[in-house]
């Protein structure tokens, strides 16, 4: 009877072997073409037959890489005391606190390592792999990734690359999962950092030539992502509440007017780079600019304190 | 028979985990295959991917900000037809299509304004006769940061 049963268990447990390595497919050592075959899944029986008007809609917002890239080309400097301490980590204790700061921690850890800050990146990293733990998100940072950082502080090319990884671990996890409000709110964290630390690191009174004006005023374009990004998962509470106060931000930008030239597609550059040429103006009147500081950093200190 | 159960079990929560095995193999997918093609541009962190059949489509809207170099890479598994984009403005202006670049899937390309641009995706329908396939389709950006 034993050994029956036995048999049955290891048949059983042979087909579950079989099933699992059919569904996972390679995983190690695997030609290119092998590896490519893994992502090729079978369709169910029932599928439509006219598939042409199925259509998925993607929103994409600045990434904290882009926004600490796009900071440090229109020449901003590095100031320490714009950060969010990591100290405040332990207060985040909600899925809406943690998602937000981890979205903060990590345009923060970027706008460090553009401007090889060693080991504010290495703390600013270990902040944010306590949140991503926090938040259930599996890998995000895992000590490999951490030994990897350490070993590689001084290549900023590599700790870049480290940082890009970290935030596209995270927010696929959350999308995967189908915790798509998480993931939302992440963003848009990182999204709001930006436009805090563009914020202040201008002084009113360099309004009229600083080229970093530019950053603020296109923000208005990657608003309308946020919003409509937001609005696609405003039936979870925590989100209708942010979408709330980004509306008090949108306000201040209808005030103002960017008008452009339509674009003109230059194919002779150099390296085989196109450019689209366009044209621009827009201007930020101080009073705009001061109740846009000051609301923004109203709302994201609500979020770090 | 005891064991029934247990095996019953096990099988349901192995086929629960397909969807995430999918999923995840989109991932590996974008990170280990369609990141390559951003060779020398910085890879911004953002993760759009996801499972489409032959004859479905995407778009994407994303702002791009002036005076930075960007690389938009498109791909999906080689057992697919050849994955279609096109970048349009806002007015749906079209001012690059790869079919007219033998699919090529990659472009670089500059702002001198800041722009929002939608970026469009087909898989093409499979030829008559043929099962339509279905597989990851990863969008990736790469900047310069120069």
């Amino acid at each position: 009877m034993i050994r029956r049963i036995s048999k049955r268990s290891m048949a059983a447990l042979a087909l579950l072997l079989f099933l699992f390595l059919a569904i996972a497919g390679c995983t190690g050592n695997c030609s290119r073409q092998e590896r490519e075959r893994d992502f090729v899944i079978d369709l169910p029986e029932d599928s439509p037959e006219d598939l042409s008007k199925v259509r998925q809609v993607f929103y994409s917002l600045p990434s904290p890489v882009e926004t600490a890239i796009i900071l440090k080309t229109s020449g901003a400097v590095f100031d320490e005391d714009l950060l969010n301490p990591v100290e405040n980590v332990s207060r985040y204790l909600t899925n809406r606190s943690m998602a937000l700061n981890l979205g903060i921690y990590t345009t923060n850890l970027s706008y460090a390592s553009l401007f090889d800050q060693a080991q504010i990146c290495i703390d600013y990293m270990d902040a944010a792999k306590r949140l991503a733990d926090n938040l259930g998100i599996l890998d995000a940072v895992d000590r490999f990734t951490l030994e990897r950082l350490e070993e590689n502080i001084s290549n900023r090319e590599v700790v870049i690359d480290i940082v890009s990884e970290t935030f596209m671990n995270s927010s696929s996890f959350l999308q995967e999962s189908n915790r798509e409000p998480v993931a939302a709110m992440l963003l848009a964290g990182g999204w709001l950092e930006g436009l805090y630390l563009a914020l202040n690191l201008i002084d009113e009174d360099e309004l009229e030539h600083h080229s970093m004006v530019n950053i603020i005023i296109d923000k208005k374009l990657s608003l309308e992502i946020v919003m409509l990004l937001l609005k696609q998962n405003s039936q979870n509470e925590d989100v209708a509440e942010l979408m709330g106060e980004m509306g008090r931000i949108e306000d201040l930008y209808r005030k103002i007017e960017i008008e452009r030239s339509p674009i003109e597609v230059d194919r002779s550059g150099e390296d085989g780079v196109t450019i689209l040429r366009s044209s621009s103006s827009a201007r930020i009147e101080r009073d705009v600019f001061r109740d846009l500081k000051s609301t923004v950093n109203e709302i994201r200190n609500s979020i770090v304190s | 028979m005891k064991r029934l159960p247990v095996f019953l079990f096990l099988a349901a929560a192995l086929f629960t985990l397909l969807p995430d095995q999918a999923a995840a193999q989109c991932k590996g997918f974008a990170r280990r295959i369609c990141k390559l093609d951003l060779e020398n541009y910085i890879h911004d962190g953002n993760y759009h991917a996801a499972i489409l059949t032959e004859g479905e489509e995407a778009e994407l809207y994303k702002t791009f900000y002036a005076g930075q170099d960007y690389r938009i890479a498109v791909c999906g598994s080689e057992l697919m037809a050849d994955i279609e984009f096109r970048v349009m403005d806002i007015q749906r202006n079209v001012l690059y299509d790869n079919s007219e670049h033998d699919y090529i899937s990659t472009w670089d390309f500059r702002l001198e304004s800041s722009q929002q641009l939608m970026i469009w995706v087909r898989v093409p329908s499979p030829d008559q006769g043929y099962e339509p396939e279905s597989g990851c389709v990863a969008i990736l950006f790469g900047l310069s940061g120069r």
